[in-house]
């Protein structure tokens, strides 16, 4: 307990003392600074989509992975995992050489531009949705959708009735996860999306040059915004936990 | 997240395979499902991380020797390699002994410290950074003048790294033990106390042989976590080289001083590291299960 206090609960008490220590107004004017909002905003807008195309897309690769088979499965599998464990720094040069390098095969070059911060928002925040839905679906009965089957339901209206009901919970628990990892992303954007201010710099970059230029009230201000939406994406899984848990 | 692999069923039973009967009828949609999510995975991820691999080997090995030639290069691997031991270390020793906390014991504040465990996943390692800096900075924080009038210095030093590690890799074993933890529940321990062993017999010798697959995945988990951790360590670091710059943050030193080769070739080491942990963990996983 002392352990944890020590390196994590003390830490973060401080980011928010000194974050209102300079007192409200303060604190708001620093929030709402025209470069500092538009860091905010993007990072938000960004995470928001980004979340769902993972909401599209999570469910969709869990389905192939556990309800097909085919040559070559396993290696889609490691794939889910490959964003979680690569270095932010590598995942970033990774996407830089596909997607944002005047060689590039396909011919696209969007580094230093807004959809690269979508692009590494999208690839570090992978597994999430997808590795939340998977085992709920692995043990989700055939049974009920054969009966609804045999009842006449179509397929669409046993995926909707039957599949996505009980998805639910996991799709909006990966969905939080995935939304709390992309506002906090830092390590793939500093090489790909060149932070260019009130373009491609995000909260976690205006973050840190606050640091450098020594103004940590500043800094201290914009992380507890941070901290707040990770806090509530918390306390917003605590709860659906304790729901697919009810649920058993 | 991490959940790995459902173990390749070779041959299913009878019985299995009626039931799956359904399961197996291919239609249009289960092609065409099958299709995007490859081709989905091969754009975001496959692609672009053989392409890392192929820059690195555009020259054949050469650039990798020249980047173990590099006395700071070395330095910088030896100090990832090292705070990546410590922080895998300590998150072993307080990862067990918190997730025996929270299943065993029955205390107030239980719930609120379960559900703030999970912060290291969701905040910004920058914060993470900041928020070390102002309580352990030798300057002005709050015990880090206390820590440094004793000689002690935290931030810009190595201490500083491993704290910095440890924090983002925090619940990456508890997340794993846990579970384990709650499944075999405690049955075995009261029978070998109502046998006579004591506390420390129980856990040696019941506790910890059940759970040690889930410290396995944990460590390896951990471990590729920590040597990845870019963000968090680049605020608390200082990045001075060859004493506190590691691994990771010589890939961003070196792509923007146009050293590509070198860039891509540390990334290529960082990367197999990884890529070796999590393929180690798609392949012991199904075993336990079995």
């Amino acid at each position: 307990m002392i352990w944890f206090s020590a390196l994590v609960l003390i830490p973060l008490v401080a980011v928010v003392v000194t974050a209102i220590d300079g007192g409200w107004t303060v604190f708001w004017n620093t929030i709402t600074n025209g470069q500092t909002m538009s860091a905010i905003k993007l990072t938000v807008f960004t995470a928001a989509g980004v979340t769902l195309v993972n909401v599209i897309m999570g469910p969709l690769i869990a389905w192939v992975l556990v309800r097909d088979r085919f040559w070559g499965k396993s290696v889609l599998e490691v794939m889910i995992d490959i964003p979680f464990a690569l270095p932010t720094i590598v995942a970033g040069l990774v996407l830089l050489s596909l997607y944002g390098n005047a060689d590039s095969p396909l011919g696209i070059d969007i580094a230093n531009e807004r959809p690269a911060v979508f692009l590494a928002f999208l690839f570090v925040t992978l597994p999430f949705v997808v590795r939340m839905v998977q085992p709920v679906l692995e043990e989700l009965e055939l049974d009920v959708e054969e009966a609804a089957a045999s009842l006449g339901a179509s397929r669409m209206t046993t995926f909707r009735r039957i599949i996505l009901p009980s998805l639910t919970p996991a799709i909006a628990a990966g969905a939080a996860l995935s939304f709390a990892r992309g506002v906090s992303e830092y390590g793939s954007l500093v090489l790909l999306s060149g932070n260019l201010p009130f373009k491609t710099e995000v909260t976690s970059v205006r973050i840190l040059s606050s640091i450098e230029n020594d103004n940590v009230a500043a800094a201290a201000a914009v992380a507890t915004v941070l901290l707040a939406i990770s806090l509530a994406v918390i306390v917003l899984l605590d709860v659906l936990q304790r729901r697919v848990a009810a649920r058993g | 997240m991490a959940d790995t692999l459902m173990p390749e069923i070779v041959e299913a039973p009878p019985v299995e395979e009626r039931r799956r009967a359904p399961r197996v009828g291919r239609t249009p949609t289960t092609y065409v499902l099958r299709f995007v999510a490859t081709a989905y995975l091969f754009l975001l991820v496959a692609w672009p991380v053989s392409l890392v691999v192929t820059r690195t080997f555009d020259g054949g090995f050469a650039s990798i020797q020249s980047l173990l030639e590099d006395p700071d290069t070395v330095v910088a691997l030896q100090l990832s390699a090292y705070v990546a031991f410590f922080s895998v270390l300590i998150n072993t020793l307080f990862g067990v002994g918190i997730s025996l906390l929270l299943v065993r014991q029955q205390f107030p504040g239980k719930r609120v410290l379960n559900a703030l465990l999970d912060i290291p996943l969701s905040v910004s390692p920058i914060v993470v950074g900041l928020a070390l800096v102002l309580v352990y900075s030798g300057r002005n924080g709050w015990f880090g003048s206390a820590l440094s009038s004793i000689g002690f210095q935290v931030i810009f030093s190595t201490p500083g790294i491993i704290m910095a590690t440890t924090f983002v890799a925090l619940p990456l074993m508890i997340r794993e033990i846990v579970p384990v933890l709650e499944e075999i529940g405690i049955e075995q321990e009261q029978a070998a106390q109502s046998l006579g062993a004591n506390a420390m017999q129980r856990f040696w010798r019941i506790t910890l042989p059940s759970i040690k697959w889930g410290i396995v995945y944990g460590v390896v988990l951990t471990l590729a976590r920590s040597l990845g951790e870019f963000g968090a360590v680049k605020v608390v670091s200082g990045n001075v080289l060859g004493q506190t710059r590691t691994a990771t943050l010589v890939v961003e030193e070196k792509y923007l001083n146009f050293d590509q080769q070198g860039a891509y070739a540390t990334a290529f080491l960082l990367a197999m590291v990884s890529v070796a942990c999590i393929v180690v963990v798609a392949i012991i996983r199904p075993k336990n299960h079995a």
